[in-house]
């Protein structure tokens, strides 16, 4: 039987309401956490929105280069592929590729959701039950010229109780290339403290805050 | 401890009542079903539990009271809290709401107060809903919380069947407490579906297919079909959702793939298309034939700017012309019949789509037979040429082709053996570009029909094997098929517990055409690309569209 209790540690409050911090390409983010109850809690990053002058940008550059094409052959053919490029290119870059915010919905016994909004309204999300976790834990990644921390779930094979069959990152927008060690700065830091799941795993709890006492990079 | 109470919500403006439900074994954690309202009698519930509980397999019970006062009824909590000593349990659930507040009031007696999670759920929705990756249908205890309460749900239709216009002495809500809903055609259909079974497997016994060839695609279609129908046509009900769906998948497909072959033939016997096909075959068939002419003309000439050994070119050339004119005089001898052979293989069409793709696979493969046999003795003459060419060879170098260790080992071979051998290398050697010329040109024509037939087929495989019905059921009522859920925040009020919501998340496309592929006889090529491209080197045979049986589960 999976007994899980979470803990809050009441000494680190949330502090952190709005505050701002940086992903890997530089990009400002915002982070944002919710407290419903004891054992439930809601982490929200956001990523600005688009701005109007890289959309100007894009356009205008693309229906100039179409124009002059059209200068020299002629055909209007060249000047509707263009308009239709850039339209379609626009609706799927708005549907697929641009993540708006994304949330990590903590519920103390029933698991963990992970759930994305695009910019153009559609949601994903994914639950994970807590019969399925193993661990969460911050696992560091080497990306291009710089080291990323990452929050990812270790998942529990289902034959082997003590292998783990896959890791899942959450959070996708929200990499930062380095890690603070300053409980009240780091955002990584208070994700795992008011995740601690006691008696889930023989590991001490503490190897979650062990890994952000990392050296630094 | 957390306990969660997963509460429907229909139940959410019930009157008061009796809590029924099932507590989830090995969670903490309790399923609500339905509310029985007053007036009533205890013995009588409890003989209702009783009969539901046999009927349905779960393990049902009373949770405990909900109340939700109206101006009426006072004193209400004290007769609730005293119900509990009629019906003994562990633990005894008390729910209470006041008209205007959102959240409820829940306190456990006999235990000690933990903290307590709302989950609140579609009652339809989860009931009619499937969880994938699909397991078996009863109840595990050792399954996962969400699982458990989607069975207990399904498998507590009974429950269901209770609605406020019975006149029995229970009073219940829970979603179907309306009414029951049903719809006339599918009730028209169910009767009229019977005879029809028993018809159609009548006809399947009458008439043996099992005997067909199985070279030709349209006889294997025809046999994959018939097996379709006698599954359909049992009268056995699907036991299962895979089974459910497998049929429905296959019953789609089969009528959507009539009415494409009725489109068809509708297009195919109107505005006699029929004769301007047939009129258009046979001149085909010797432009055709011409072109083969032409090209082995150039060939037998000096192609692309190659020197070909005189002789040999000439009586390849001379042989595969000699083969051309038969095809032709062959040709027009069919010639007057070919429009009556086409309006008859147009009915085909009216057994499906399939059929007459098949058919005219069928067809392309027997009129291209001509450039088969050209493949075949360009191949022979070159595997030949390249077993000889790589055995002299060996000898040239002094060694041999050892057959009992699999291995190449030196020989002393006599002076007479090498002199002979090594006059039959350079003589092989030198017609080398010859065979295989010719062979490469056969091979790409052979090649392009393969082509041309595997598309055929391919669309014949996603026609069988595409689950539309699946694919309509998740755009129609996405929630039969889901993937999990998700939470969302009900209520969080801070002096009551905490509600979730709790909806289904439902499968992507993607993964339920995985899930729901019906299977078919495969014709993908069973050799990878290096395998082929090592056969085409060495000049075997390839047979890329090998019939696989059917796969069974």
């Amino acid at each position: 039987m999976c007994k899980s209790v979470l803990q809050c540690q009441h000494q680190i409050l949330c502090t952190m309401e709005g505050e701002s911090f940086t992903d890997i390409n530089g990009t400002p983010i915002f982070l944002d956490c919710q407290s419903h109850s004891t054992f439930c809690r809601e982490f929200t990053v956001t990523s600005p929105k688009v701005p109007v002058t890289k959309v100007i940008v894009f356009t205008c550059s693309i229906w100039l280069l179409a124009y002059a094409v059209f200068l020299f052959t002629e055909d209007t053919v060249v000047l509707t592929s263009a308009i239709l490029i850039t339209l379609v290119s626009m609706m799927l870059y708005v549907h697929l590729v641009k993540v708006e915010q994304e949330t990590l919905f903590i519920i103390g016994s029933l698991g963990v959701q992970m759930s994305s909004s695009y910019a153009s309204g559609r949601e994903t999300t994914t639950f994970i039950e807590l019969n399925k976790i193993k661990d969460i834990v911050i696992n560091e990644a080497i990306y291009m010229h710089q080291i990323i921390y990452y929050l990812c779930v270790l998942l529990k094979d289902p034959s082997d109780p003590d292998a783990v069959s896959s890791v899942v990152p959450l959070f996708q927008l929200f990499c930062p290339p380095t890690l603070e060690r300053t409980a009240s700065t780091s955002p990584y830091h208070n994700i795992p403290a008011y995740f601690q799941v006691s008696g889930l795993n023989q590991r001490s709890p503490l190897q979650l805050t062990d890994k952000s006492l990392q050296p630094e990079l | 401890m957390v306990l969660k109470i997963f509460y429907p919500q229909c139940c959410n403006l019930a009157n008061s009542g009796l809590l029924i439900g099932s507590w989830i074994q090995g969670h903490n954690s309790a399923v609500v079903l339905a509310v029985v309202h007053y007036p009533f009698i205890p013995g009588q519930v409890k003989r209702y539990i009783q009969q539901v509980s046999t009927a349905s397999g779960v393990k049902l019970s009373v949770l405990g009271s909900w109340s939700l006062p109206s101006e009426a009824e006072k004193g209400v909590e004290n007769f609730l809290r005293d119900l509990r000593t009629i019906f003994p349990q562990d633990r005894w659930l008390q729910i209470s709401r006041k008209m205007g507040q959102t959240g409820f009031n829940c306190s456990i007696l006999d235990r000690s107060q933990g903290t307590i999670l709302f989950v609140h759920y579609d009652q339809r929705n989860v009931m009619l809903s499937q969880l994938h990756p699909i397991q078996t249908e009863e109840l595990d205890p050792s399954d996962s919380e969400l699982r458990q309460v989607f069975q207990i749900v399904s498998l507590s239709q009974p429950l269901f069947l209770l609605d406020r216009y019975d006149d029995g002495p229970l009073k219940s809500t829970h979603w179907q407490s309306g009414g029951q809903e049903a719809s006339i055609i599918v009730e028209l259909l169910k009767m009229a579906s019977v005879p029809l079974c028993l018809t159609i497997s009548c006809l399947l016994h009458l008439l043996p297919l099992n005997f067909l060839c199985s070279k030709l695609s349209t006889c294997v279609q025809l046999s994959y079909r018939s097996d379709h129908l006698r599954a359909l046509s049992s009268p056995k009900t699907a036991v299962g959702h895979s089974e459910f769906m497998r049929k429905a998948n296959v019953l789609v497909s089969i009528l959507v793939d009539m009415a494409l072959g009725f489109l068809l033939m509708y297009w195919l016997y109107s505005d006699n298309h029929i004769s301007m096909l047939a009129n258009a075959l046979v001149p085909a068939a010797d432009h055709v034939a011409k072109e083969l002419e032409e090209l082995l003309q150039w060939l037998m000439g000096a192609p692309a700017g190659l020197k070909m050994n005189r002789a040999l070119d000439e009586v390849l050339g001379r042989f595969f012309l000699y083969h051309i004119h038969l095809w032709i005089s062959y040709i027009h001898l069919m010639s007057p019949f070919v429009e009556t052979i086409l309006w008859y293989g147009g009915l085909s069409a009216g057994l499906g789509l399939s059929f007459a793709l098949a058919l005219l696979s069928d067809m392309v493969a027997l009129l291209t037979f001509h450039i088969y046999c050209f493949y075949v003795y360009g191949a022979r003459l070159y595997c030949l040429k390249i077993y000889g060419l790589s055995s002299l060879w060996r000898l040239f170098r002094g060694k041999k082709w050892n057959v009992l260790r699999q291995r190449v080992d030196s020989c002393s071979y006599d002076l007479d053996q090498l002199f002979i051998g090594t006059l039959l290398f350079t003589i092989l050697l030198f017609l080398f570009p010859t065979t295989a010329l010719y062979y490469l040109v056969f091979t790409l024509l052979r090649l392009l029909v393969v082509v041309l037939q595997g598309i055929l087929h391919l669309t014949v495989d996603l026609i069988n094997s595409l689950p539309l019905f699946a694919v309509a059921l998740r755009l129609t009522r996405f929630y039969r098929l889901a993937e999990g859920v998700k939470f969302s925040v009900l209520c969080d009020e801070p002096d009551t517990p905490l509600h979730l919501l709790m909806e289904i998340n439902p499968l992507s496309c993607a993964s339920v055409i995985k899930t729901y592929r019906t299977p078919t006889y495969s014709c993908y090529p069973k050799d990878s690309w290096t395998n082929l491209v090592k056969k085409l080197f060495v000049g075997e045979l390839i047979y890329p569209w090998k019939h696989k049986t059917i796969k069974t589960d």
